[in-house]
């Protein structure tokens, strides 16, 4: 059974047009089923997993040792000053979140159909959970920063109250993208294999293996475009101490997640009343 | 006292044939459609869009419901039952007309949807309590209510994998019941589970319904329609056909469904065990008649089956049960992997003359059914041909449906 419809006592059914305002409101009134969603994902996640939560750790570990060799002792990369596995470790921790949350979300339409064709709830709540349950990574993988820190003895400062305005914009970046992939996973299933190729692509587009400042400054508003540069270099920034990103590139950041999400959210609504059909 | 819980006004929903028939495009499709569409040019366009097959699962369908009837929403499969639900439900939009729900809405259009196999039964319980639309106060408030309704207080912590598939079904349901909206709209759930889980649903509609709720129910279960609705919607391809009382629209619901001695089924099922065909035979001996009912079944694996054998008479009245199995089991049938035919014969001397509807359930005692073949499987009976000898009474009569056999009598004049 499902409550479609909790505070106003008439609900009215009509056809709908075109494009519509995302109901927010709505969303709200569905918070506990976002709770629980989310907290069904991250329980799932390393279920029949011989080292469970240990993955969480071990991914982003193994990924700084692959670069720290590669790029840090072979590659010469220089890293603004810093420990080269600390700089990369600083930025897995909003990369580790978007990758998740782009791949979980993009899926997560299909993924619940069955839930999608039997009862109604408002749809955003889906691609939501699966990106808030990339939480866990960002939170695991900062903690193992802050050892790394105390390893290397860098001093903490107080622009670390910062992170968590940094985890919220990793959060709505990696929703803006996940709700055009969900909506357009539902119609069209070549989605789920550009995944894969997309989260590569985004990983060498995104400051985690060099620092930003190595791209050309002529580039430097192109490369801004990309959301995550600002995040990464903005977490950089507030933990390590290093020099604060470039006010251009972090507002052409907030301009391009804004408009994406808006767009998605608009995207999504219109698509919405057709997924129980077409799934 | 006739406020209005339900409104529905001019309704209707188009599908297009292509959409159901691909579930999904590739972007390669679409691409191509873009650049062939662009290519024949706009003057074409519309006739393309024309072309495209479609039909309506739901015409021009209006009904209003006062608060606190029940009623039930009958037809065969493919009448816009399901898709009228769905509206109703929100899950699906219509194309035209439209709706209005005085109250919480409630549906129940499966149980245990949500359910994960990893979680344990508390964690399913919070997770299908939000997916149901409760409040986690709610939850927790009815938590033990549920824990104890489902009978598995001592597994509650233990993942619901594990679970026996009566335990499973049983929580589910116990989480479902457990909602109170003022609308409740329910589909051929009860169709699940073993006979006292069935009745445990029954009860628990009839309580809803005496608490002055709403209930739209949708069955195939003509005796629980009888028994829960007065009123009934008749809904044939798409249409209202009828709406009044059910004792009025059962028997045109019973009359229209054109029974056939033989079904095979043409498409292909998904399921483990698949009931391909069944044919009804009636024989004739000299002093009592005989249903005999070849079935042939597919299955996947080994496994031991019962078949249930329903009667129906023409008010859609349930009138008797025949079984092979159900109550004995070591009459049940081993079924092998692959094709299975199973010939059986039953004493119908007792039955009056007129006709019957056949149900046939493959399933397994005490759980529920693999398969089942509704609504199309019948026969007639007529006098015996020996006159005298059984059968006089006839169904139209309205005596019921079974005459009772004669043994004996004895007169003393006093």
């Amino acid at each position: 059974m499902t409550i479609a419809d909790a505070a106003p006592p008439v609900t009215r059914i009509r056809p709908s047009g075109g494009w519509r305002a995302i109901n927010l409101a709505e969303v709200w009134r569905y918070r506990d089923l976002l709770f629980f969603l989310t907290l069904r994902d991250i329980k799932l996640r390393y279920k029949q997993t011989f080292l469970g939560v240990a993955w969480v750790v071990m991914q982003p570990l193994l990924t700084v040792a692959i670069f720290t060799v590669f790029f840090g002792k072979l590659g010469k990369m220089p890293s603004d000053g810093q420990p080269y596995a600390l700089f990369v470790l600083v930025a897995m921790c909003p990369w580790q979140l978007f990758a998740y949350a782009l791949t979980q979300s993009s899926n997560s339409l299909v993924n619940e159909q069955r839930l999608i064709t039997k009862v109604y709830f408002p749809r955003l709540i889906v691609p939501m959970a699966s990106v808030l349950a990339g939480i866990v990574d960002f939170l695991v993988t900062l903690t193992l920063v802050m050892i790394g820190m105390l390893y290397y003895g860098v001093d903490f400062s107080w622009t670390i109250i910062f992170v968590p305005f940094l985890m919220l914009f990793t959060l709505l970046a990696a929703l803006a993208v996940g709700l055009w992939f969900s909506a357009l996973n539902v119609q069209y299933r070549d989605v789920r294999y550009m995944m894969p190729f997309l989260t590569q692509m985004w990983l060498f587009l995104t400051p985690i293996a060099y620092p930003a400042s190595i791209v050309p400054e002529a580039y430097r508003g192109l490369y801004g475009l990309n959301p995550m540069t600002g995040v990464v270099e903005g977490l950089r920034w507030a933990m390590l101490g290093t020099q604060a990103p470039d006010t251009v590139l972090l507002a052409t950041s907030v301009g391009v997640v804004v408009v994406a999400l808006a767009g998605g959210m608009a995207y999504f609504r219109r698509m919405e009343k057709t997924f129980a059909d077409v799934v | 006292m006739s406020e209005q819980a339900i409104r529905v006004a001019g309704l209707g929903k188009k599908y297009h044939l292509g959409s159901v028939r691909a579930a999904y495009s590739t972007m390669r499709d679409s691409l191509r459609m873009v650049a062939q569409s662009t290519l024949r040019g706009l003057i074409r366009k519309a006739e393309r869009v024309e072309r495209r097959p479609s039909f309506w699962a739901l015409k021009d369908v209006g009904f209003e419901i006062n608060r606190g009837e029940v009623v039930g929403i009958i037809g065969r499969n493919g009448a816009g039952k399901s898709t009228l639900l769905k509206i109703l439900s929100r899950i699906t939009e219509p194309t035209e007309g439209e709706i209005d729900l005085h109250g919480r809405v409630g549906s129940l259009l499966e149980v245990g949807t949500g359910f994960h196999p990893e979680l344990t039964g508390r964690e399913n319980i919070a997770l299908n309590g939000a997916i149901l639309g409760m409040r986690r106060g709610e939850i927790a408030r009815k938590f033990d209510d549920i824990v104890a309704f489902a009978e598995i207080e001592k597994f509650i912590d233990t993942p619901v994998k594990y679970y026996s598939s009566g335990m499973y079904t049983r929580l589910a349901f116990a989480v479902a019941a457990h909602l109170e909206p003022e609308i409740l709209i329910v589909d051929e759930v009860l169709a699940v589970g073993d006979a006292e889980f069935q009745k445990k649903c029954l009860g628990k509609m009839g309580e809803v319904a005496a608490g002055g709720r709403t209930v739209l129910f949708v069955s195939h279960n003509m005796s629980a329609v009888q028994a829960l609705c007065r009123r009934c919607l008749l809904l044939s391809k798409g249409e209202l056909t009828l709406n009044g009382p059910t004792e009025s629209v059962l028997p045109v619901y019973m009359s229209q469904a054109k029974t056939v001695s033989e079904y095979v089924r043409t498409t292909p099922s998904d399921k483990s065990i698949a009931l391909h065909s069944a044919a009804i035979d009636i024989i004739d001996e000299p002093t009592r008649q005989i249903l005999k009912l070849r079935t042939e079944i597919t299955s996947d694996s080994t496994s031991n089956v019962s078949i249930d054998i329903r009667l129906l008479d023409m008010s859609g009245t349930a009138i008797g049960f025949a079984a092979v199995g159900s109550f004995n089991s070591s009459q049940s049938i081993e079924l092998r992997k692959g094709q299975t035919v199973v010939v059986s014969e039953h004493d119908i001397s007792m039955l009056a003359q007129g006709s019957y509807q056949v149900q046939i359930d493959i399933a397994q005692p005490t759980f529920g059914y693999f398969d089942r073949i509704e609504g199309f499987l019948g026969f007639d009976c007529v006098a015996s041909p020996q006159p005298g000898c059984y059968r006089r009474m006839q169904q139209s009569w309205g005596f019921g449906s079974v005459e009772f056999p004669y043994i004996s009598h004895s007169v003393q004049l006093l």
